[in-house]
């Protein structure tokens, strides 16, 4: 047993911090936001080129032939960094889906139910079966072209200003069938889980920076325990979420990933609560970066495997 | 990322497994939580019954009489140990887990060969005398004074909490030797023997009923300026050495016994109606991705110290670990008093006095509140303060 990350796991998570940093860093991160452009097509290229969506593809099949850790870990950043788009669709894609690998097609996903997001600049959608998150098969999981679908849709006002999101009537007659193995629920949902423990330990950073940088009472906020327990929570949440979501990502068990998911949900929310505390009123403001962590935490909980859902397959394996 | 056992790993496993296999049966009934003689008996049995079979002291060092086991190894010999409902280290905690690495990693050869063989065997308790009524969490305020007389001190001073003092034969002491010095710079680190003339032991009973722990004073004891560890005034150093290796591996076995529990919680709600209750089956849902994940964080901490080198786990991790499982504990013992519902009323009901026993771990060993300011301040690097 060696549960931490190997050399090339390091070497990947530092490529990928490193490419991100320069090609999303923040000042384009707040550009991409003022210009509220959704897809930014030539960065999803370039991600293309970098591997992010043909992780997973055997290399046979022009992919890099890497598993499940080294795809969380590329999530993860991309969770740290608030890299915009549907990410997780167009890399579970990749291969079905002509284009997804090389990231020339974006691909966002449709669940029954729920908005859909980036379904604007998608060029193809999933159509997610029903699932129980058990690693059922998902027999009815389909690829369509997105824009007929578009037809029928209406824009939603998103709450994420990074994520925009359509209302669909009704999940139209069948398209392609998908020759997948039915695991697109679950793999989505621990891939969701990685982005949200990302951005679960951005915002603890944030948090801890924060407080040694600003002082009241004539000494740093993070002196003051109040502050500084509300930290120490944040990075416990974080840290039980990453030996969550890393195990699940190993053993690739459906009941372990929703556990991941559940865990990772509520660290992501609640330290970007807990950061916009330590922030005061600046973490209030649309220039702070805590409410757009926060924002897309709540969305992503909502997508993939929701709490209750994933309570659900996790009392079902006691008995 | 690697879960997977190795070769040698699992043949460890099973040799242990088929070992506890053969020896658990025959294992004599568990003695009552109030007679104190018959549980000193009992888990000192285990210990000898351990030493014998090549087990005891695995993770200690080999010159000190250790196995030398990597951190996993023992990781595997606390889990399979839990899972086959072993005994817990109970009345050995002290010398296997703080006492016994302090002497081995601080102590003269003359003092390792004194003192470790007998806790290895079992042949010899160990209480742990830190804290005083005016010094808990700031155990630095310790007053319990010891004036050198020779080649003794004479200590005099009250400590309480003490667990196992009842039954132990030594307690590992900490005294003022210098009240002019820094705080933390006039404490030392004394062997004592408790049924030297001087020491009086009060129970104290626990809000469980039993008497888990004791008020200690200490009137004129002598004690041998040989029995004392590490240099004088140099008592919190040698402490805090070993300190983290109780935070570290002591719960770890309890997690395993946690998940069981969780799991007979399950079989009982659904047997008495209550998994239809959304609330309560979600609840334990919850909890199944809470253990779970501490079990994982534990293989995490486990591998850290491995490729470190390390003997023990490290104490941020240590203090990551305890602040989740002593607050998840108490969450699943709420859960079992929902789960049982007006039973949970009856002391002689499973589960009751575990739920009152679990509130003590947000207190021992260390307050959350005091690891949350070990996590703020030693890893996260926020600067110290009120
Ligand atoms: C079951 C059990 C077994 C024990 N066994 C032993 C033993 O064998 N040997 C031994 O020496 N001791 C033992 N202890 C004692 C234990 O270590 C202390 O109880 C613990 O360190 C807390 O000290 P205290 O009880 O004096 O509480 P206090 O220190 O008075 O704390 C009271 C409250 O104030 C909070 N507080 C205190 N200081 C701070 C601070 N700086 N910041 C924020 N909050 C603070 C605490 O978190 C707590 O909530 C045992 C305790 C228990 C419950």
């Amino acid at each position: 047993m060696d549960f931490q990350l190997s050399d090339d796991q390091r070497a990947l998570r530092a490529g990928v911090r490193e490419l991100l940093a320069g090609r999303f860093g923040r000042d384009r991160m707040r550009a991409a936001l003022d210009a509220g452009t959704g897809v930014d097509r030539a960065l999803w290229r370039e991600l293309g080129e970098a591997g992010f969506f043909a992780l997973r593809l055997p290399e046979a099949e022009g992919g890099v032939g890497l598993g499940l850790p080294e795809a969380v870990l590329l999530f993860e950043e991309a969770g740290r960094s608030l890299l915009p788009g549907p990410l997780i669709a167009t890399h579970l894609a990749a291969g079905p889906v002509k284009g997804a690998a090389q990231g020339e097609a974006v691909v966002a996903v449709l669940d029954a139910g729920q908005p859909v997001a980036h379904l604007g600049e998608a060029d193809a959608l999933l159509v997610l079966g029903p699932g129980d998150g058990r690693g059922v098969p998902e027999e009815s999981a389909t690829v369509r072209e997105a824009a007929t679908v578009r037809e029928a849709a209406d824009p939603v006002r998103s709450i994420d200003p990074f994520t925009p999101l359509w209302r669909v009537a009704e999940p139209a007659e069948a398209g392609e069938p998908l020759p997948r193995d039915g695991r697109l629920r679950t793999e989505g949902a621990l891939l969701a889980a990685a982005e949200q423990l990302g951005s679960a330990a951005r915002t603890t950073e944030m948090a801890v920076q924060h407080a040694g940088a600003r002082e009241q009472f004539g000494a740093p906020i993070g002196s003051f325990q109040a502050v500084k327990h509300l930290c120490a929570g944040m990075l416990v949440r974080a840290e039980l979420a990453r030996c969550a979501v890393y195990a699940a990502a190993v053993t690739a068990d459906p009941v372990e990933i929703a556990g991941a998911k559940l865990l990772a949900d509520d660290a992501a929310v609640r330290n970007a609560r807990d950061c916009l505390q330590v922030h005061g009123g600046m973490g209030f403001t649309w220039e702070s970066d805590v409410h757009l962590h926060l924002k897309r935490a709540w969305l992503r909980s909502g997508q993939w495997l929701t709490a209750a859902a994933a309570e659900e397959v996790l009392a079902g394996n006691l008995c | 990322m690697d879960l997977a056992y190795t070769e040698e790993e699992q043949e460890f496993r099973a040799r242990l497994r088929a070992w506890l296999a053969t020896v658990l049966p025959a294992l004599p009934a568990k003695p009552a939580p109030d007679d104190w003689p018959g549980r000193r008996a009992y888990d000192t049995a285990w210990q000898r019954a351990l030493y014998d079979a090549g087990y005891a002291g695995l993770h200690w060092p080999v010159d000190a009489g250790g196995r030398g086991a990597t951190p996993t190894q023992h990781l595997i010999f606390l889990e399979e140990t839990e899972r086959a409902g072993a005994p817990y280290v109970g009345a050995n905690f002290v010398g296997l887990l703080h006492a016994g690495p302090t002497i081995a990693a601080e102590g003269t050869a003359e003092q390792r060969a004194r003192w470790l063989p007998p806790v290895l065997r079992g042949d010899e308790i160990w209480c742990q005398g830190f804290s005083e009524p005016e010094a808990g969490s700031d155990l630095a305020a310790l007053r319990t004074r010891a004036v050198r007389d020779g080649d003794h001190y004479v200590v005099s001073g009250s400590k309480i909490w003490t667990s196992h003092a009842e039954v132990a034969d030594w307690c590992e002491l900490l005294v003022r030797t210098d009240p002019a010095a820094p705080r933390h710079r006039g404490i030392s680190w004394l062997a004592m023997e408790m049924d030297a003339p001087g020491v009086t032991v009060r129970p104290l009973r626990t809000l469980a009923g039993s008497t888990e722990f004791a008020e200690m004073f200490l009137d004129e004891v002598r004690v041998p300026v040989s029995h004392r560890v590490g240099a004088e005034n140099d008592g919190w150093r040698v402490t805090m050495v070993t300190l983290s290796f109780e935070r570290g591996t002591a719960f770890v076995g309890e997690v395993v016994a946690c998940r069981r529990t969780l799991a007979a919680l399950a079989a009982e709600a659904r047997r008495n109606g209550r998994w239809d209750d959304p609330v309560l089956r979600r609840g334990l849902g919850r909890l199944n991705a809470e253990f779970r994940a501490l079990w994982r964080l534990t293989q995490w901490n486990v591998s850290e110290a491995q490729r470190a080198g390390s003997g023990g786990v490290p104490g941020t991790g240590g203090s990551v670990f305890k602040l989740r499982y002593s607050h998840a504990r108490q969450e699943l013992y709420e859960a079992a008093a929902e789960v049982l519902g007006a039973d949970s009323a009856d002391l002689d009901r499973e589960w009751a006095l575990d739920r009152l026993s679990s509130l003590s771990y947000t207190i021992a060993a260390g307050t959350s509140q005091i690891q949350r300011n070990i996590v703020a301040e030693r890893i996260l690097g926020l600067p110290k303060g009120r």
